[in-house]
């Protein structure tokens, strides 16, 4: 079967920084792949490289068995162009940190926008699936309220459902309850519980250990760019190999 | 009574007032004396208020202000069609339009527009002839019109400025709102046209109104090539009746009034662009700054 993903020793450098120092790794169609790690350990950039927001320096990255960002033309790698990267960018799905709803739109205009602009769904037909979607998430009756107007565990789910209507093959999760106040994180983690359960393809980068614990099949720990350990969920939380692992999650949990 | 409550009494139900401001009620006093005086200089003075309400709706004053109408409307769009153009041309990243934008707004905004003007209804110094090579050809005295030179030296100037205030509404938008698009799989155009710029509009309506009001009054520049815009017209009749004044005044009026109407038209389409940024129906609860 082939991978939902497949990163071979991918290298991303900012300038003289490299963020990522040859990342090697396999997600399986229906798995939930955790990313957890401190703070510029190169997790979110690393799912950021997966939907080509940033572009990989060395390395192979396939999503879906298809080369990310570049095609093979005469023994070079050339940049796809504004069309191929569209279309990449439509099987999977991201959910930011910061929401980052359009600002201008109503909950269901953000979720109709995607399948009606890119896809050339009809209004009807988009609004009706919209709907479903944010019912789905438990955001009935508040199709039209405006982002500002809404919590920011509301937003979240809406920028969840604006993931889902594309139907992407995969669900990218860049910290998605990072941002939001204690009391909120909870509504958003049952919503992603939720979609885990429905065999969706995802990888999560998250601070919340507790809910990467329960949800994600398979968890990775990440520090400065490199890929300490690679374990089922139980094994990374219940028996880390690496000392680095065993330091990280002691540190949180005290 | 103890101790406590002598030294520290209770104030419950006593009335309480607010800050008295005497030099608001001085300054505002001044004011209205001034303006009696300016009122009463204007009524003394050597006017003749019946020729203001003569010339007001002469046919030659309403014929001048409705091509100072036309020329705004037509002008501040050609202004704003360059300006989009010019401002994605200045944010692509294509070296070429880069700088065939970046020229254009160092020129139009390093001359002046009276030069812009001339230069226009003058191009036949430089360009005897113009035309499409083997369809269409004409000579350019006959085809730069007062019209076509106002036209095109006031839309073309203003559209150097509008690039560079929708240059800064386009910067506004947050990088996140672009990510998203480009997320969801939008192409460039796609996320310029459905997510970019209709979040700019809300930031530069302000700035595109004071556009809009100076390009109103802009236009009684293009009197020096003879365009028979208002100020044109009333010049041409006080030159004759020598009733300066009454036809400035009879001018003013009508600058005064449309730049009202344009206020107020500004202000509908602010609170228009600003209705999906207004928090008055949110949900009790929503925590602070959560949309930030």
């Amino acid at each position: 079967m082939t991978p939902a993903i497949l990163a071979r020793n991918v290298r991303k450098s900012f300038g003289p920084v490299e963020v990522l120092r040859g990342i090697s790794l396999e997600v399986q169609p229906g798995e939930v792949f955790g990313m957890i790690g401190p703070s510029g350990s190169g997790k979110s950039t690393f799912l950021r490289c997966l939907n080509s927001l940033e572009r990989v320096n060395d390395g192979d990255l396939y999503v879906n068995g298809e080369f990310v960002g570049y095609r093979l033309e005469g023994g070079r790698l050339c940049e796809l162009n504004d069309q191929e990267l569209s279309r990449q960018r439509m099987r999977t799905g991201m959910v930011f940190q910061r929401f980052n709803l359009f600002a201008h739109m109503t909950a269901l205009e953000n979720v109709t926008c995607g399948p009606m602009v890119v896809q050339g769904l009809g209004r009807e037909e988009a609004g009706r699936q919209a709907r479903e979607l944010l019912d789905q998430v438990g955001l009935n009756g508040l199709y039209d309220r405006y982002p500002v107007q809404l919590s920011g565990g509301q937003q979240q789910r809406v920028a969840i459902a604006r993931a889902m209507a594309m139907n992407p093959d995969i669900l990218l999760f860049d910290e998605p309850t990072s941002a939001l106040d204690p009391e909120l994180v909870d509504e958003v983690l049952e919503t992603i519980k939720a979609l885990a359960k429905q065999g969706r393809t995802m990888v999560v980068v998250t601070h919340e250990l507790a809910f990467a614990r329960d949800v994600c099949d398979r968890v990775a720990f990440m520090e400065q760019g490199q890929l300490v350990e690679c374990a089922t969920a139980s094994e990374l939380f219940g028996a880390p190999k690496m000392p680095r692992t065993r330091d990280f999650l002691q540190r949180l949990n005290t | 009574m103890s101790i406590a409550e002598r030294a520290l009494p209770s104030m419950a139900g006593v009335p309480r007032t607010g800050l008295k401001h005497p030099a608001r009620w001085i300054a505002g006093i001044v004011c209205l004396v001034l303006l009696a005086l300016l009122v009463r200089a204007f009524a003394l003075g050597q006017i003749e208020w019946s020729f203001v309400g003569q010339f007001l709706t002469s046919k030659a004053i309403l014929y001048g202000f409705g091509n100072t109408l036309l020329m705004t409307v037509l002008a501040m769009a050609l202004g704003i069609a360059l300006g989009l153009i010019a401002a994605l041309m200045r944010l692509s990243d294509n070296p070429v339009a880069n700088a065939v934008a970046g020229g254009y707004i160092w020129f139009f905004r390093g001359t002046p527009v009276y030069l812009q003007l001339l230069l226009w209804f003058n191009l036949a110094l430089i360009f005897p002839a113009v035309g499409i090579p083997g369809l269409w050809e004409a000579r350019t005295v006959d085809v730069m019109t007062p019209f076509w030179a106002a036209l095109l030296g006031l839309g073309v100037c203003q559209g150097a400025y509008t690039a560079e205030v929708i240059r800064a509404g386009i910067l506004s938008v947050d990088s996140g709102q672009i990510e998203a698009a480009k997320a969801v799989g939008m192409r460039r155009r796609q996320v310029m046209r459905h997510v970019v710029l209709p979040q700019t509009l809300r930031v530069i309506t302000p700035p595109i109104g004071n556009e809009v009001i100076g390009m109103l009054k802009h236009t009684s520049i293009a009197a020096v090539i003879s365009y028979n815009e208002v100020m044109h017209t009333a010049s041409m009749i006080y030159f004759v009746n020598n009733r300066v004044i009454e036809m400035l005044i009879v001018c003013s009026i009508y600058y005064l009034a449309t730049v009202t109407i344009l206020s107020f038209l500004q202000s509908l389409l602010e609170k228009h662009f600003g209705r999906s940024l207004s928090r008055s129906s949110r949900p009790v609860g929503a925590e602070e700054g959560a949309g930030a």
